[in-house]
């Protein structure tokens, strides 16, 4: 799957219909641990918004206090216009939602709980779940026991997608789908966007977000680190080459936003920034590519890259 | 012997992980056999006071159902055997039914033995452990127990008979448990395979000790008995109860042997590829999830009443014209000695129904920790709603199971008797302990909305209500503890006067529990 696709445009809320969701100097503890500590997050109508972070950073904290699962201990947080711990009835007839981790009841079959959560949200479009079936390749006679983690979290994409809740919020919704899969998730968020209706995506794959997303804000420790349009971000993005080249590879380390060039002799190693791809492809065509290899860099390098030396004094995220 | 690596690893585990069940379970059971025995020493003080009780058991149909055979009751150690024997082997199989299972399919379930097989584990050593530890608490109990008795100055050999007994039907239903756990993926369903067991075990006996003894052969707990402790020890009906255990063993090995892990013996069927138009309330929804329990726990009780119901035409004949034993076993005023006989039945039924209640009433928790809860609850659905959802099904199952005893009763001692009144006379009987199992229901309720780490406690509560039931007058306990029990509130009908106060009290208490624990869970976190 390629990391390089159109940027999303740059929406902010101030200039679309209005804000969908927004958080404030969010604040949860549990004992010890402060999961948020004063997260701040806008997503604007209409959007498609990555949530992005490393494990344990606070993202399914934050969207258990959206749902009014969790009573956040400080700050504001205004979902839909409403207070999601005082509305979350009122408010829940307008979203749907896929947890991060699914988990269902063993004795019912696939179909029978996504019309189960259908019903509760008195939404189900049974056409729309017909062709979602089909279209994950999901059986909906099995008995949820049976069900692989990446089916079971097919049996709560597909109880999400075939809602006409106007927000949809997906915690890390397809770590368990293969790629094809993942393709079919892809286009099923395109048309949900095409309705106009807004989307809060968890996720830690940067080519998903990249792909589907409008803005992004990432977060680290409970706190929101940065936000804003894919373009905004753009200079956050390395993707790595690996490449044998007819003649000798050199000049690369001069080139702009190339970094940690390994030569080994035809063989290059190096990473470079996605602003910068088309001047070191540029060069390296003219060396004569034998074989190109290109991947995204995971998130927790983006983050170790990138917030380093904020993380020096954090001995246990600093020592990975 | 590839197939048990790791099992010493996986012990030290088990060890550590339940260390505070094993303590409890062991300790409790040990303790209520050794302070029951202390308490009936002190209850017959002379050989006079013995050959009286033995005398108005002796002939009493009704208490030997419940307590066991009839076997040297005028010696205290004989009364011990008798007085906590039944109750105490009951206990054991519990502890051996809920820790096997618990060690084993109900890991298996949670998919973490997929984590410990991947391991260097053999393919027998998960079980093996499991086994070993109940089988170690089984011993340590036994020998508590022989001890405790030994420190009354009871003789030797009937207090090691006595302490061996419950290893032997304690390591049977560690085999019954650990073959149920092979024979179905769900660990509910194994819990209600052991159960069932048990069940059968205790009325063959009770049928089997009333009549001429013979059906007594065909249950664990008879085998148990049969060992007559402190009455002439008898060892060779404990082998049984060995090669029982054995072959119950090699059962489970060679169904492991051949299944996949995860997997039962009854492969799993597909489902409608639709839900039910009822499926889509909560309401619909918390029926179809405890469905089978409903069913599984009402005819079971249903069966017990039948067993027991049975018998109750006989308890009149058998004490003829024995006035004195009249006194002894009817001390309830006017209560004919088969009424005071039902209305026992129907306590010990109710107190049982109150386990399928406070399971019912904790799948509030099991479904919130099970992360069910979770995306129901995103659902425009209220907390309030989804928890009163659990709950009316609690209400309704509770009356289900309880309205099961009282048929099962009713019919049974109805058609031997020849009169079928008897029917809606127990089955109403049965029904006025709703409020008392109700009770405990509002406090399963409360501790789920306010402490939810402490969800266990209702269970302690049920078996404390058992020990003053059953136990009550045989430990001499204050007037006010027993009190504290619901069910010492409820009328002991038939036989007793149908007092209205006491059980709208009880409703009254049961409500504001459950009105508690919602307003609990209204304000915390779920998760």
């Amino acid at each position: 799957m390629s990391a390089i696709s159109a940027p999303g445009r740059a929406v902010h809320p101030s200039d679309r219909h209005g804000v969908a969701l927004s958080t404030s100097g969010l604040v949860k503890t549990f004992g010890s641990t402060r999961a948020l500590d004063g997260l701040d997050l806008s997503v604007a109508i209409g959007e498609v918004h990555g949530f992005l972070g490393p494990n344990g950073s606070g993202k399914t904290t934050t969207i258990r206090v959206l749902l009014g699962l969790l009573r956040a201990d400080a700050g504001q947080a205004v979902l839909l216009g409403g207070d999601p711990w005082r509305d979350a009835v009122a408010l829940h007839r307008r979203l749907a939602y896929v947890p991060g981790d699914v988990s269902l009841w063993p004795k019912l079959s696939g179909g029978e709980i996504i019309d189960v959560f259908g019903r509760l949200r008195r939404d189900l479009d049974p056409v729309r779940r017909d062709e979602l079936l089909e279209r994950f390749e999901l059986d909906p006679t099995k008995k949820a026991r049976t069900y692989s983690k990446g089916n079971r979290q097919k049996v709560a994409l597909v109880a999400a997608l075939a809602s006409s809740a106007e927000l949809l919020i997906l915690d890390e919704p397809t770590s368990g789908l293969d790629p094809l899969m993942e393709a079919v998730f892809q286009d099923c968020i395109r048309e949900v966007k095409a309705t106009g209706r807004t989307v809060l995506l968890s996720s830690h794959i940067l080519a998903e977000v990249e792909a589907l997303c409008d803005r992004v804000s990432i977060i680290r420790a409970g706190q929101t680190v940065q936000s804003g349009t894919l373009t905004d971000l753009r200079h956050l993005t390395r993707t790595s080459i690996d490449v044998q080249t007819a003649q000798a590879p050199t000049g690369l380390a001069a080139l702009p936003g190339v970094h940690d060039v390994r030569i080994d002799d035809h063989r290059a190693r190096f990473d470079v920034d996605s602003s910068h791809l088309d001047g070191a492809t540029r060069h390296l065509a003219e060396l004569g590519v034998r074989s190109l290899t290109s991947q995204p860099p995971t998130l927790e390098e983006l983050f170790l890259r990138h917030y380093g030396d904020e993380l020096a004094h954090e001995p246990e995220l600093a020592a990975r | 012997m590839s197939e048990l690596a790791g099992t010493t690893t996986l012990i030290r585990f088990i060890l550590r992980r339940d260390r505070v069940r094993i303590l409890v379970w062991v300790g409790a059971i040990a303790a209520l056999v050794v302070l029951t025995a202390a308490s009936v020493k002190g209850l017959y003080p002379t050989q006079a006071d013995l050959d009286e009780a033995a005398a108005a058991t002796h002939d009493n149909a009704g208490a030997i159902a419940f307590n066991g055979p009839d076997q040297a009751l005028d010696t205290i150690g004989g009364q011990v055997a008798f007085q906590v024997g039944t109750i105490g082997l009951i206990a054991v199989a519990l502890m051996s039914t809920f820790m096997a299972g618990r060690e084993t399919r109900a890991e298996e379930e949670a998919g973490r033995l997929d984590l410990v097989r991947a391991m260097a584990v053999g393919r027998h050593a998960p079980a093996a452990a499991a086994l070993i530890v109940v089988a170690g608490m089984n011993l340590v109990l036994g020998a508590l127990v022989m001890l405790g008795l030994l420190g009354l100055d009871l003789p030797a050999a009937g207090a090691f008979a006595f302490g061996v007994s419950f290893i032997a039907l304690g390591l049977v239903f560690a085999g019954v448990a650990t073959l149920a756990a092979q024979v179905t993926e769900n660990t509910r369903v194994a819990y209600g395979m052991s159960g069932g067991m048990l069940g059968v075990a205790f009325v063959l006996r009770a049928v089997g000790d009333i009549g001429d003894g013979t059906l007594s052969w065909f249950s664990p707990i008879g085998w148990a008995q049969k060992a007559r402790p402190f009455a002439g020890e008898r060892w060779w009906p404990l082998l049984i109860a060995a090669g029982c255990t054995v072959g119950l063993l090699a059962g489970a090995v060679a169904l492991t042997t051949h299944r996949d892990v995860g997997a039962g013996l009854v492969p799993p069927r597909p489902g409608p590829s639709r839900a039910v138009p009822s499926l889509g309330r909560p309401l619909g929804l918390a029926f179809r999830l405890q469905r089978g329990s409903v069913i599984g726990w009402s005819v079971a009780l249903f069966i017990t009443g039948i067993a027991y119901g049975s018998i109750a035409n006989d308890v009149e004949d058998f004490v003829g014209d024995n006035e004195t034993i009249q006194d002894v076993v009817a001390p309830s005023g006017g209560a004919s000695l088969t009424d005071s006989y039902l209305s026992r039945s129907l306590l010990i039924a109710a107190l049982i129904a109150t386990g399928y209640a406070i399971s019912s009433a904790l799948r509030l928790r099991s479904e919130e920790t099970a992360l069910h809860a979770e995306p129901v609850l995103a659902t425009p659905i209220s907390r309030r709603r989804w928890a009163a959802s659990q709950l009316a099904i609690t209400l309704a199952g509770s009356v289900v199971v309880l309205t099961a005893s009282g048929l099962g009763t009713g019919l049974a001692y109805g058609l031997a008797a020849g009169d079928l009144g008897q029917v809606p006379r127990l089955v109403g009987a049965a029904l006025t302990y709703t409020p008392a199992v109700l009770v405990l229901v509002g406090l399963a309720t409360a501790l789920f909305g306010l402490v939810p780490r402490a969800v266990l406690v209702p269970w302690g509560l049920l078996a404390a209500c058992f020990i003053v039931g059953m136990l009550g007058e045989v430990l001499d306990l204050p007037a006010w503890i027993e009190d504290l029990s619901p069910f010492e509130q409820t009328p002991l009908l038939p036989g007793d006067d149908l007092a209205v106060v006491p059980l709208a009290v009880l409703a009254a208490v049961a409500a504001a529990l459950t009105l508690a624990g919602l307003a609990g869970f209204r304000r915390r976190d779920v998760g």
